[in-house]
């Protein structure tokens, strides 16, 4: 491009106003795009994470008893649960649990390696489990057993958590023993020796807030079935195609064994898509939020620089006869506008580049959210090169129509 | 004279449609971002109690030490065992422990249901210290407290439910296969956010429909319906009784303080306490105690979701954006009408009165986005359900006073971005436009 650089930036001097302004306008807008893009990316990146279990064909059920019983009289209605829950038509397998992934809150307790050690290798996410579980939720597992019906015990909430053997997930194996053989190993789980019985692939936490993410995988299983006056979850998996008719079936069934029981109107049964949509439901609406406030600001811009290249081209009507009349082409005033520009929104994005990052140490100080990552930078600064240039095209196409005898015309 | 400006505002509004247009929208969607954001932000971030807020204290003690706690702090809750010592010492004029409770409610009317019933384990005090509004009769007296007769406080909608809003103290309710006396119902009451227990819940959540006595709920073994935190280092027991005597804490203690002094003095015998506890072996770290009011103690515990924040500090850049928008447009606008300033002038307008008429012209621009702006902060309102949860959704709504703001922040800041533009076009030259065309 033979077009001299020199009288545009002289021209820019002359009317610094409208130039600053698109200037400074680009830079907010990209400070602002770079790091909502990026919190759009991050709150969605997690929405599509496996939580390990065959999810389609799984529903669960928060049972909450009427009264008051003792822990034996407990347990035996959770197993005669079990047992009419097996038999209706469609269901593959049940199982009963404390929690389960995505649910929000649960058990999370304190790993360590050596009965000696004063601090916790690592956190992690304790389900409870009988020899269904892993059958039940479609866990893969990939070293060792399940547990046998022999291995599972019952517990109260306060009783002392000692299970002689559990599984683990792959995330807490590499966790506590970096790639090596974990059957056969030994943790301490709240201060307990446990030998690692088996291993399953993925099976995630309960809790998918930001605190969590860091032992999000980490999970460890225990044979136990805990029994709470406050109820217990049923975690059912239905054969392809009979969820919603066993998620029907299931409640009419339980209460037909024994009234005294409650399923919360919201809560109470849910097929594992709706634990999901709730689990991520403010992830998906902040996405939402920062993709529509990113679409409103683009589109703002957009029209800002419209309209004042618009009022830059009114300017010098008169200017560009006079270029034109001298033997410029339409196209070198195209040019010259588009030129001007791209200098003008080019250091605009300078700027921008410095208030994303500041905006974004803004975010990770007060928020721990994580780095910008140069990609998106790089995108937003391609996204506004090319809002800008969009933008100007018109106005510039408008300035080339300018007749020449312009010059001759007073202004 | 001014009337007469922003007439001649409107009527240059009109003839310029689209830019006009523009700017009412840049405004008009600036603030109504900046508005459905900031209700939220209002709600989460609103006092729950202003009339005391200053006298409630919560009172920390570090039981797990140096090596197990959390960055110097101690939990968020105390063990039975700490929580009885304190509400034994009695050294505030009033002092409340509390934990969640969740019970079955059998309706006495035949053929209906039963349902979960949520609430707290409380002392006497917590209805006078939270300044809790009752409908009928009121909550037990001290002497309830250790009576533990099995008496209950609900709420008006759990008396709906059950009574059809009569008044029905003295009126048995079926919990958990136990018999409470009704002591009092009281009326919708629900501070946002909860801070009296931020231990067990976000902040948010549906009014609590029952209050049982503490000491009862224990002895009757009811368990909490809330966390309980054992740490990785304290003694947990094996069972309900060696749990209930271990370090595990799941008690949120309230204390009411009337000045500095009783202040001082409480922090003090808390710093007794530890000292004590450690003497005795207990403990084997320096005593380690807070006594956070309710402002500190919502800004300890985080009561404001990140998401509020982030949402509205990039709602008030995206404002900023827009209100740059808007200059660049002002400026473009009024320059293009340099003709009309040169002759204006000419005529003998003074700057003063070119900067009257440019800025009632920016403030009725800014009067149509306010305007626009409300309108579709409206619409916004309907989305804020997307973005956060639905209790707190609920909370957000314009009223008279949105409004206001909406308009007032759309006007000033519209009239503070016209100052550029309008200085720029008083400083036109009447001689050299007249000269011109």
């Amino acid at each position: 491009m033979d077009m001299q650089v020199g009288p545009i930036l002289s021209a820019l001097r002359r009317h610094k106003a409208g130039a600053v302004l698109i200037a400074l306008q680009i830079a907010l807008t990209l400070a602002i795009l770079c790091n909502a893009l990026f919190i759009v990316h991050q709150r969605l990146s997690h929405l599509s994470e496996p939580t390990g279990l065959d999810e389609a064909n799984i529903f669960v059920i928060q049972n909450e008893w009427v009264g008051k019983a003792s822990y034996a009289q407990l347990d035996a209605e959770a197993r005669a649960d079990l047992e009419v829950l097996r038999r209706l038509p469609g269901v593959a397998d049940v199982t009963t649990s404390n929690s389960y992934p995505l649910r929000g809150a649960g058990w999370d307790d304190g790993i360590r390696l050596h009965p000696d050690q004063l601090t916790d290798t690592t956190g992690a996410t304790v389900y409870f489990a009988d020899e269904h579980f892993v059958r039940t939720l479609g866990l893969k597992l990939v070293a060792g057993r399940d547990f046998r019906a022999g291995d599972i015990g019952v517990m109260a909430a306060q009783d002392r958590l000692d299970p002689s053997q559990v599984i683990v997930t792959r995330a807490l194996a590499d966790t506590l023993f970096h790639g090596d053989t974990a059957v056969g190993r030994t943790l301490y789980l709240a201060g307990s020796p446990a030998t690692i019985v088996g291993v399953v692939d993925r099976l995630q936490a309960q809790s998918v807030a930001r605190w969590a993410a860091d032992f999000a995988h980490r999970v460890v299983i225990v044979p136990r079935r805990l029994t709470s006056t406050l109820g217990t979850y049923y975690i059912v998996r239905t054969h392809p195609g009979q969820l919603a008719a066993a998620m029907r079936a299931a409640p009419a069934a339980l209460v037909a064994r024994n009234p005294r029981r409650m399923f919360d109107p919201r809560m109470g049964v849910l097929s594992f898509a709706q634990v999901r949509e709730r689990a991520y439901e403010s992830d998906r609406g902040m996405a939402t939020l920062m993709g529509v406030i990113s679409a409103v600001l683009l589109a703002i811009t957009a029209a800002g620089i419209v309209g004042v290249t618009s009022f830059r081209v009114g300017q010098r009507r008169r200017q560009i006869g006079v270029r034109r009349a001298l033997g410029a082409t339409r196209h070198d005033i195209v040019r010259y506008f588009l030129v001007e520009n791209l200098l003008v929104s080019g250091s605009g994005i300078l700027l921008g580049v410095l208030l994303a990052l500041a905006m974004n140490l803004w975010l990770i100080l007060r928020f721990g959210m994580q780095g910008l990552s140069p990609a998106y930078l790089a995108a937003g600064v391609a996204v506004l090169l090319l809002l800008g240039q969009a933008a100007a095209l018109a106005p510039a196409l408008r300035a080339s129509r300018v007749p020449p005898v312009e010059a001759t015309r007073a202004g | 004279m001014f009337l007469h400006y922003l007439q001649l505002g409107l009527a240059s509004l009109r003839r310029n449609p689209l830019l006009t247009a523009l700017m009412v929208m840049s405004i008009g969607v600036g603030v109504a971002a900046s508005m459905v954001t900031y209700a939220v932000f209002r709600v989460v971030s609103s006092d729950p109690i202003p009339q005391k807020s200053s006298r409630l204290f919560v009172p920390q003690l570090d039981n797990r030490g140096p090596r197990y706690n959390r960055n110097g702090e101690p939990p968020d809750a105390l063990t039975y065992t700490d929580a009885m010592a304190l509400m034994q010492a009695r050294r505030a004029p009033r002092q409340t422990m509390l934990y969640q409770v969740g019970l079955s409610v059998m309706p006495q009317q035949p053929g209906r249901l039963p349902f979960k019933a949520l609430g707290y384990a409380t002392f006497a005090d917590f209805f006078p210290m939270f300044e809790v509004p009752f409908l009928y009769g009121r909550g037990w007296n001290a002497d309830g407290d250790d009576a533990r007769a099995p008496v209950v406080v609900i709420g008006r909608q759990l008396n709906q439910r059950l009574f059809g809003g009569a008044d029905s103290v003295g009126r048995t309710v079926v919990m958990d296969d136990q018999a409470y006396r009704v002591a009092g119902v009281i009326d919708d009451w629900n501070p946002q956010p909860r801070f009296f227990d931020m231990f067990s819940s976000n902040g948010y959540a549906d009014p609590p429909q029952i209050f049982v006595p503490f000491n009862f709920a224990v002895a009757a073994g009811i368990e909490t319906y809330g966390n309980n935190s054992c740490g990785s280092g304290g003694k947990r027991g094996s069972d309900r009784e060696s749990w209930l005597r271990g370090e595990c804490v799941w008690v949120s203690p309230w204390v009411e303080l009337d000045d500095a002094a009783q202040v001082q003095g409480y922090r003090s015998f808390l710093e007794g306490y530890a000292r004590r506890l450690r003497e005795a072996g207990r403990f084997g770290w320096a005593p380690n105690v807070r006594l956070r009011d309710v402002r500190q103690w919502l800004d300890y515990r985080g009561a404001v979701p990140p998401e509020s924040r982030i949402a509205l500090a990039v709602a008030i850049g995206f404002f900023i954006i827009c209100l740059v928008n808007t200059i660049g447009l002002l400026l473009a606008k009024f320059l293009r009408r340099a003709p009309e300033i040169g002759v204006r002038r000419a005529l003998g307008a003074s700057r003063r009165h070119i900067y009257l008429q440019f800025l009632a012209e920016a403030g009725m621009v800014g009067l149509a986005g306010g305007a626009l702006g409300v309108l579709l902060t409206g619409v916004g309102m309907f989305g804020i359900g997307l973005v956060f949860q639905p209790q707190i959704a609920c909370l957000a709504h314009l009223d008279l006073r949105l409004v206001a703001l909406s308009l007032a922040v759309a006007i000033a800041a519209t009239v503070l971005a016209a100052f550029y533009p309008t200085w720029r076009a008083a400083q036109v030259q009447p001689a050299w436009q007249l000269k011109s065309n």
